[in-house]
């Protein structure tokens, strides 16, 4: 199966029922959007991520109701540098969604999804840990899975593999 | 790891309660994790798991290596499904590449996914029960545990550390007599979960230390992530094999079991039945076992073969420049989830068109699962915490990677 090449025009993806939904709700909150692979993607604005996910979450049309993962990529040097993405998988639809979120290397903060999500609470842990992206509103936004008085965040791009010398 | 910090969070009510240490060295916390329990008497009041003793850094490791070179990595995350592993990444980088895998490879796949998924389950089901006090059981679950891993063994070579499954296909093909064994162990293994189930299904001590104990409501379960049989056990059906399909899961016809009671007793029972329905597509794949390739046809990614490397001066160029350049991915992402034997384990794979992957991403079904145990636990007695723990099936390998 050959690959078709992404689609990034949000007039063709309109029908998609997770972005009319957003479109629907606030429109400046969709930023981009790409279907790649048999794969849904919405950028959105910084600042409306938890409500959008609680949107997506609640509607009876989506009901994106089960967090599968957060994760982030770090795009160093390019600026916005962080990408947090979130996938979510509707239990009852069989259907995922991946939304991002583009965080300049300024102040990379976003706002906590675990008032939607209690599962978030490890997911953003790790992302603060390892990647030095804080969340706003986390109830415990601690080292996760390195030593607390570790200096650095490994998996950006910009520490070293085998770490400092 | 707040391993400076010895108890992070929990200030004990000087009065009333008291902090309890428990791990990472404990025999029944299956690894290293370390819990911090504030205990009112034999009362679990507060509990805050502590990870990260195994922490090795896969995700950082992966982005330094080839594609193919990042297949055994996977085998390490966790240690009692590396085949599962293998397939969650190769499906992605397959995914990425839009490669097309012959049948035959897919099935055997599929067959060697289902072994792997009832191996981790014998070691769950072995170590669970030794923690709740029934020795015998460890035994006989190790007894078959044992037969598997010689199967592995014939086909890879490795008992554990597998490293099987290959981008675009399989490593080699199975060994003469390969399907005879497997049939001859999918043949014998249901009387042998008949022998398990005789010893605990019925047994009132167990159901004494595992009815109603560590409950969790099916909207808690979502809500923190759950999955696999941790969420089913709570009454949703969910079952990735047979909702989103991948790998040729739709040719196979099995059950997924799903509980009501959301306890350690109805865990127990949904992966015990697990175990039955894998060996019904187990012994569906090896009976119908289509013929062909095991190799997808795309000699810029998959190796040729040895015979046609030593003959053929092309065979012999792509070999070259596969092992010393890797393969270049057409820059994109994809999400691949696979359901593992204890949940949904997804890698995110992010290429930036090069030979090496920008990013993997491995979601940890244990990690999710693992957010689970303080509402299980707190309120409870002390000793339902051990009950608790192997009812989730922890792999601490996955959950600190």
């Amino acid at each position: 199966m050959p690959l078709s090449p992404a689609i990034t025009n949000l007039e063709e993806l309109k029908s998609h029922p997770a972005l009319a939904l957003l479109l629907a709700w606030n429109p400046s909150a969709v930023e981009a959007v790409k279907y790649d692979r048999d794969e849904m993607t919405i950028y959105v604005d910084r600042s409306p991520i938890r409500e959008a996910c609680a949107i997506l979450k609640d509607d009876s049309e989506c009901e994106f109701n089960f967090l599968s993962d957060i994760t982030c990529v770090d795009w160093y040097p390019a600026e916005p540098r962080f990408e947090v993405v979130y996938h979510l998988l509707s239990i009852s639809k069989k259907e995922r969604l991946r939304l991002k979120v583009r965080l300049g290397s300024s102040s990379p903060v976003v706002e906590s999804v675990t008032a939607v999500w209690p599962g978030a609470n490890y997911f953003e842990r790790e992302i603060f840990d390892l990647f030095g992206v804080r969340f706003s509103g986390h109830p415990y936004l601690r080292r996760l899975l390195m030593p607390e008085d570790w200096e650095g965040h490994p998996l950006r791009k910009d520490y070293p593999v085998e770490g400092y010398r | 790891m707040a391993h400076l910090t010895p108890t992070p969070v929990l200030e004990p009510d000087q009065n009333r309660t008291m902090i309890l240490n428990m791990g990472p060295q404990h025999p029944s916390t299956h690894g290293v994790l370390r819990l911090i329990l504030e205990i009112d008497g034999e009362n679990v009041v507060r509990m805050m798991p502590d990870i990260g003793y195994l922490h090795t850094g896969i995700e950082k490791t992966c982005e330094a290596k080839f594609y193919q070179q990042v297949v055994p990595l996977t085998d390490r995350i966790d240690y009692l499904c590396p085949l599962t592993n293998n397939l969650c990444y190769v499906l992605a980088v397959e995914k990425l590449l839009g490669l097309e895998i012959p049948p035959k490879a897919q099935w055997l796949r599929v067959l060697l996914n289902e072994l792997t998924r009832i191996n981790s389950h014998l070691v769950w089901l072995g170590t669970h029960a030794l923690d709740i006090g029934a020795m015998t059981v460890f035994l006989y679950c190790f007894r078959e545990r044992e037969d598997i891993l010689r199967i592995f063994e014939m086909v890879s070579g490795q008992r554990m550390m597998t490293s099987y499954f290959r981008v675009g296909g399989i490593a080699l093909e199975p060994p003469l007599g390969f399907l005879d064994r497997v049939k001859d162990f999918a043949s014998r293994f249901p009387a042998r979960v008949d022998e398990y189930e005789n010893l605990l299904t019925g047994n009132p001590i167990w159901g004494m230390r595992t009815k109603g104990v560590a409950t969790i409501t099916a909207e808690d379960a979502i809500a923190l992530g759950a999955s696999g049989p941790t969420l089913r056990a709570s009454g949703v059906d969910i079952d990735l094999r047979r909702d989103m399909p991948y790998s040729g899961y739709e040719n196979f016809k099995f059950n997924v079991p799903v509980g009501t009671e959301g306890d350690v007793f109805a865990r127990y029972l949904c992966r015990v039945r697990e175990m039955r329905e894998s060996i019904a597509i187990v012994k569906q794949a090896a009976d119908g076992m289509p013929e062909g390739p095991i190799k997808a046809n795309a000699p810029k990614v998959v190796l040729p073969d040895r015979e046609k490397m030593k003959t053929e001066m092309e065979a012999l160029i792509y070999h070259f420049k596969i092992i010393t350049e890797g393969f270049a991915v057409p820059a994109g992402e994809v999400y691949q989830a696979v359901e593992s034997p204890r949940g949904e384990m997804g890698y995110y794979v992010v290429s930036d068109g090069t030979a090496k992957p920008y990013r993997v991403h491995m979601r940890a079904a244990c990690l999710a699962n693992l957010q689970t145990l303080p509402k299980m636990c707190e309120g409870r007695l002390l000793a339902d915490v051990v009950a608790a723990i192997g009812s989730i099936d922890i792999v601490l390998g996955e959950i600190d990677r």
